[in-house]
């Protein structure tokens, strides 16, 4: 290719030559680098990785363990309530409960709550399908058009805000946390804010602009399961309401499984608090509104802290110490057999 | 090839998950109504599980891999052009490169097994060349340096000078500097030499111009005789019906043709007799020495044995040889010789006896002369590539149009035959029972089991009586050659002989058909394709190979001087024989090699890819939701994956051409088809099985019940698509770079780019911008920044990676180890050699020490002696011709004592 111009008023005549270019690509003589699988690069990449992620794991078992957690389980324990959301003609019937657990230990760091649903298949392709995400920028759009149906229009045209079915089955219990000291029963502060992704918060949701949020809300209706319209969602706080309610954005964020966990408050670390949860009696008291019995789902509630490598989930660190194992296993087993054939090849040399 | 399979694996999938719907709609989807209500028109479960698996069928589908075609026919069309382009194959003397004409075939050209090819013009020049000659008991043509050691012959040899004879043909060559001495010494023996390759022929002189003759010769060992004695100052200048003009040594002088007696098949022998100026009666002759041995006078005995020594040695270098001898006449013997003779040539009946009667009675007590030795010049380098064909496990049959003897010769020439071999059948029955007895002699002595009833094939053929037969490969006990005729071949290729045919000739490792027709060679062709499951090549230079080449799976034509014909009909052709090798043992191999592990990474990279999907499946109650974005789905195989393959398929060589050509054995490989079969294609499909449980398991079970670093949720659908389509990605390059033995700059550049373009589209894509734009598009906006910040993400990512690529490297390893392939061990034998120096290119001439006799050197036609004498072929008067124009006796001439 580059040779061409050098070699061509060589040969310049009138007649060009038909000799093809002796460039390096077109002789298929490019220079490379040819990698071939010895014994030594074998049984190092073994060793090495074999090496490598006994450590990570030892490391990300440790870490693991480290983290505290607590789960409830109160779909049963809150059976009265389960019973009453099975008929869907009691929505607007409050129902609480509560449920009791111990601390033996204090719990230090950050503390998270998250509230846990299984069996719940927010991974289905039609419900992840159906949202309309430019109706959650605040775009005034014609949501008949969206994958929204069911759950787009009332019959007498009202859109829903927001539509979909992800929107409508949103999680709406509400899980309160109190500390029983001495007797007197403290509310432990919870965050509701700062769970979400940032990106979520401030570039893929946005309320419709208006003057105040009702309004801009206006000629639209809550979604056939909610109990109050997504404007009212948080009422204190402007910031956390309606569209950007952080609530709302993490269930819109659906789950790759049937079985997962939301991030629902964090332990505001003031007062009693600000070392994390100290040992003592809790109870959840929890506004039962989410009914997840027909299709046998169940319910959880879950206080944990974090670590770098995340919650106390054992499998990777258990993974990296099994592969770990496998790989310096294999390693010694190649090295084995490389020595045996070498035996004998040297035996058929010497004969 | 495989489609069929993975169109039914496909169906399998696609079915399990569709009765994975209907079960889960019913015992789980039912229930969740309350949350997803069914879609309109669904009323049950196992319509939903119906259309699930149309779904499925779209989702799916990548298992399928259609732009496999495309980058198939981008492989093919990348290796053609190597082949156009490669210099080694370029033929700079009538400036010809080698062409690939299709390019459809590259990776056939590396599973030949039979080569059919032409010999005139493909393995042989069609030139004839006066190599050496023994002269009274003397050899000469051979070069020996001071020590006495013989030189091997090359451009750099000195060539005799014979600028002393004004009227010498330019264009031939000889080494051997004492044959010119004698010639200049006045050697008696080696005049008479000369003047009888001068006089006994005949050759038509055509001199347009003086002093530029031109010889017309019935056949090119003549006019290769005839030009050698011009050459050394015997010119055969003209010739009337009654007179044959010869400048001898420049004095021209004219001798009396009184009688030829013609060459035919029985006699082997030609001869004139002829009267000198001085009017002494000389009868020359010259002819097959077998013949002419029996007809010599006894006085010759020493002589002949002497030459008989120089004889076998010219045949074990495969030259053509003819003894030459001569008589004095008496004139009374002759006059009554000649009267017998004009009788006999006028008689009515029985002529032909008779003047083969009169002919043995002249032809007797001969002096020997000595002999000649023809070349029938050999392509450059066709022993050698005949050699490494061979030992690329290659069947070489040649089909020529030639006699039996003349393609023997070649064939022992061009080391297709030799002496190693155990025998060399010939058959050349003419009834049907004939061939059929002769093959299967042939057979017995090869492999006498396989007359048995017990043996295989037998078994088999009955088995599958008059339907599509493979016969499939037998081993002979030995080497074996077959020869078979034209007219042999006719019956043999008759209905109920072919199968017996095919199953001697593929047991022969050379097979020489000789007179046949261009049919009878096609016909050769569709026989082996028709019962071998084998990939056929032909190649040829003429018209009449058309039909060879157009029948076998790949046709090469040589560009040569025989027309167009040959190389328009062909898929690839070059200038010379020798580039045969070339084409198949570096291109061939290379494009097979390529084209399979492309293969076997295409279908691996898109089992891996998909059959994530069908893992999801079992978790998303068979909803047919997609474990990847739909943009990572769409560029996977067009931009994130087709260039490190491409890559790897246009520019990796497992050993470089040097090597291949060392070890022809590398290429059975491709024969046998051992890189890409059914075998392989499974293992590929359960190494993306296994890549894609990897792939999908370990991003569940590290997002499963767990969550960030900062304490937010990690299992969002989002960003598990994005932690097991990075797996992937990564994983299949690491498996690229693994499978890539030869990394060019392109090679690193295509993957790392690769790689990095990934990275960058994901997070355009899932960026704010764009996501504010296309808001439809573009939903994954921000799972990049969010998720790819977490370290058990990458934790998660290098595991998989781990587990997906260190069995292979184990599982490569430890089966070169334990198991290795024949092609294996010669790639350790390579890496061995390589740390050596690297040897000598072998360039030696291949000598055999033969005691075979040699095929003579004539056309094997009736001569054209009466023709002659008749007068009737002359021009009434040539400008030149008997006049001696022509004074030779320059002052060079004489100052060189002559």
């Amino acid at each position: 290719m580059k040779n061409k111009t050098n070699f061509l008023p060589k040969e310049g005549e009138a007649h060009p030559s038909r000799c093809p270019d002796n460039s390096a690509f077109k002789q298929q003589r490019l220079p490379a680098w040819k990698p071939q699988l010895t014994i030594a690069s074998v049984l190092s990449s073994f060793f090495l990785t074999g090496a490598f992620c006994l450590a990570v794991g030892v490391c990300l078992v440790l870490s693991a363990n480290s983290v505290r957690e607590i789960q409830v389980d109160y779909s049963d324990k809150c059976s009265d309530c389960s019973k009453l959301r099975e008929n869907s003609s009691n929505w607007n019937k409050e129902c609480h409960c509560s449920v009791n657990f111990t601390l033996k230990e204090d719990i230090l760091g950050d503390v998270f709550m998250y509230y846990g649903l299984q069996n719940f298949y927010q991974n289905h392709r039609r419900y992840v399908m159906s949202r309309s995400d430019a109706q959650l920028l605040g775009r005034n759009i014609n949501i008949q058009r969206s994958y929204c149906a069911p759950f787009s229009t009332y019959r007498n045209g009202t859109p829903m805000a927001p539509c979909g079915a992800i929107a409508n089955s949103m999680f709406n219990d509400t899980i309160d946390l109190f500390y029983n000291r001495n007797s007197s029963v403290i509310e432990v502060p919870l965050l509701k804010t700062g769970n979400s992704w940032w990106t979520d918060k401030n570039v893929k949701f946005r309320n419709p602009e208006s003057y105040n949020l009702s309004s801009a809300f206006a000629g639209t209706a809550r979604p056939p399961y909610w109990q109050k319209p997504v404007y009212l969602l948080d009422e204190k706080d402007e910031r956390n309401n309606g569209y950007v309610n952080d609530d709302f954005i993490i269930w819109m964020r659906v789950s790759a499984f049937a079985t997962f966990r939301n991030l629902y408050r964090r332990v505001r670390r003031i007062r009693h608090f600000a070392d994390g949860l100290p040992a003592g009696n809790y109870t959840f008291r929890i506004s039962y509104n989410f009914p997840v019995t027909r299709f046998k789902g169940r319910k959880h509630v879950i206080l944990s802290t974090v670590v770098w490598s995340g919650g106390s989930n054992p499998f990777l660190g258990i993974a990296y110490l099994v592969s770990g194992t496998a790989a310096t296993l294999t390693g010694f087993v190649i090295t084995g057999i490389h020595l045996k054939l070498r035996k004998k090849k040297t035996y058929f040399q010497k004969q | 090839i495989f489609f069929l399979q993975i169109f039914a694996f496909l169906a399998l999938m696609c079915l399990i998950l569709a009765i994975g719907n209907g079960i889960w709609e019913h015992d789980k989807g039912y229930y969740f109504q309350v949350y997803l209500p069914w879609a309109e028109g669904v009323t049950s479960a196992s319509y939903s599980g119906f259309l699930m698996f149309w779904s499925y069928v779209i989702i799916l589908n990548t298992v399928v891999p259609i732009s496999l075609y495309v980058s198939v026919e981008i492989i093919r069309l990348g290796n053609s052009f190597y082949i156009d382009w490669d210099r080694k194959m370029y033929y700079p003397l009538n400036d010809t490169p080698a062409q690939a004409r299709t390019t459809t075939l590259n990776e056939e050209l590396g599973q030949i097994k039979y080569i059919f090819s032409d010999k005139t013009g493909t393995l042989t020049q069609n030139i004839m060349c006066f190599n050496k000659c023994s002269i009274n008991g003397k050899s000469y043509g051979d070069v020996y340096d001071v020590s006495g050691q013989r030189i091997e012959i090359n451009e750099n040899t000195e060539k005799v000078d014979f600028s002393y004879n004004p009227l010498a043909d330019p264009k031939f060559a000889f080494y051997d500097h004492s044959l010119v001495e004698a010639v200049k010494l006045n050697d008696v023996p080696t005049h008479r030499f000369f003047r009888l390759l001068s006089l006994c022929h005949t050759v038509m002189p055509e001199e347009k111009k003086e002093g530029n003759l031109v010889y017309q010769a019935q056949s090119p060992d003549e006019g290769a005789l005839v030009t050698a004695a011009r050459n050394f100052g015997f010119v055969f200048r003209a010739r009337t019906p009654e007179t044959i003009t010869v400048v001898e040594m420049g004095e021209t002088k004219i001798y009396k043709l009184l009688a030829i007696l013609d060459f035919n098949n029985v006699r082997k022998r030609m001869s004139v007799i002829v009267q000198s100026p001085e009017g002494d009666l000389t009868l020359y002759c010259k002819g097959a020495d077998t013949i002419l041995y029996e007809l010599l006078h006894p006085s010759c005995n020493s002589l002949k044995e002497e030459t008989t020594e120089h004889l076998n040695e010219f045949a074990g270098e495969g030259l053509r040889t003819l003894v030459v001898a001569y008589k004095s006449l008496e004139e009374d013997y002759f006059q009554d010789w000649i009267r017998r003779h004009h009788e006999a040539s006028t008689a009515l009946e029985g002529r032909e006896d008779k003047l083969s009667e009169l002919y043995e009675d002249i032809e007797k007590d001969l002096m020997l002369l000595g002999a000649t030795a023809i070349e029938d010049k050999l392509q450059d380098g066709v022993p050698q590539t005949i050699e490494t064909l061979a030992k690329a496990n290659i069947k070489i049959w040649v089909l020529t149009g030639d006699k039996q003897e003349t393609a023997m010769n070649i064939g022992y020439s061009c080391n297709l035959l030799n002496d190693d071999m155990e025998d060399v059948f010939v058959i050349e029955g003419s009834t049907s029972d004939d061939v059929l007895n002769e093959l299967r002699n042939a057979r017995k002595k090869m492999k006498p089991d396989s007359f048995l009833d017990s043996d295989e094939i037998n078994i088999q053929f009955e088995k599958s009586s008059k339907k599509q037969i493979i016969v499939p490969d037998e081993q002979a006990n030995g080497v074996y050659g077959l020869v078979i005729t034209g007219h042999s071949l006719a019956y043999a290729l008759e209905g109920n002989l072919e199968l017996e045919l095919v199953r001697t000739a593929c047991m022969c490792k050379v097979v020489i058909c000789c007179r046949v027709t261009p049919l009878q060679k096609a016909q050769v062709v569709e026989l082996v394709k028709k019962y071998k499951k084998a990939v056929t090549l032909a190649i040829g230079d003429g018209a009449n190979d058309v039909s060879m080449i157009k029948t076998a799976h790949i046709g090469v034509g040589i560009s040569g001087q025989e027309g167009m014909q040959a190389v328009l009909s062909s898929d690839f052709s070059f200038a010379q024989f020798r580039y045969l090798q070339r084409l198949l043992l570096v291109h061939g191999r290379w494009s097979y090699i390529r084209m399979c592990k492309f293969l076997k990474y295409f279908f691996y990279k898109n089992f891996a890819f998909t059959l994530v999907h069908f893992w999801y499946g079992f978790f998303s109650g068979f909803s047919a939701q997609t474990v990847y974005d739909e943009w990572f789905i769409t560029l996977y195989n067009l931009v994130y994956t087709s260039l490190p393959v491409l890559g790897m398929s246009l520019f990796d060589q497992d050993v470089d051409d040097r090597w291949s050509m060392l070890f022809p054995q590398l290429y059975v490989p491709g024969q046998q088809n051992l890189y890409f079969n059914k075998v392989v294609f499974v293992k590929c499909m359960l190494q993306g099985i296994y890549s894609s449980l990897i792939l999908f398991f370990i991003p569940y079970g590290a997002m499963y019940n767990t969550m960030r670093s900062d304490g937010k949720a990690i299992a969002d659908y989002q960003s598990f698509a994005l932690m097991a389509q990075t797996c992937l990605l990564i994983v299949v390059s690491v498996q690229i770079g693994l499978d890539t033995s030869y990394w060019t700059v392109v090679n690193q550049f295509f993957i790392w780019g690769s790689l990095s373009v990934y990275f960058a589209i994901t997070f355009t894509m899932y960026s704010d911008g764009m996501y504010l734009i296309f808001t439809a598009s573009f939903p994954f906006i921000g799972t990049a920044r969010n998720t790819l910040s977490q370290p058990n993400v990458w934790l998660a990512i290098f595991l998989s990676i781990t587990l997906c690529v260190l069995p292979v490297i184990g599982f490569r390893f430890l089966k070169t180890q334990l198991k290795p392939a024949p092609s294996d061990k010669v790639l350790l034998k390579i890496k061995e050699a390589k740390k050596r120096p690297p040897p000598p290119s072998p360039k030696r001439r291949l000598r055999r020490t033969s005691t075979r006799r040699s095929g003579y050197a004539f056309s094997h036609q009736h001569g054209f002696g009466a023709l002659i004498m008749s007068g009737r072929n002359m021009r009434p008067k040539s400008p030149f011709a008997t006049t001696g124009t022509f004074s030779p006796n320059s002052d060079k001439y004489k100052h060189k004592g002559l």
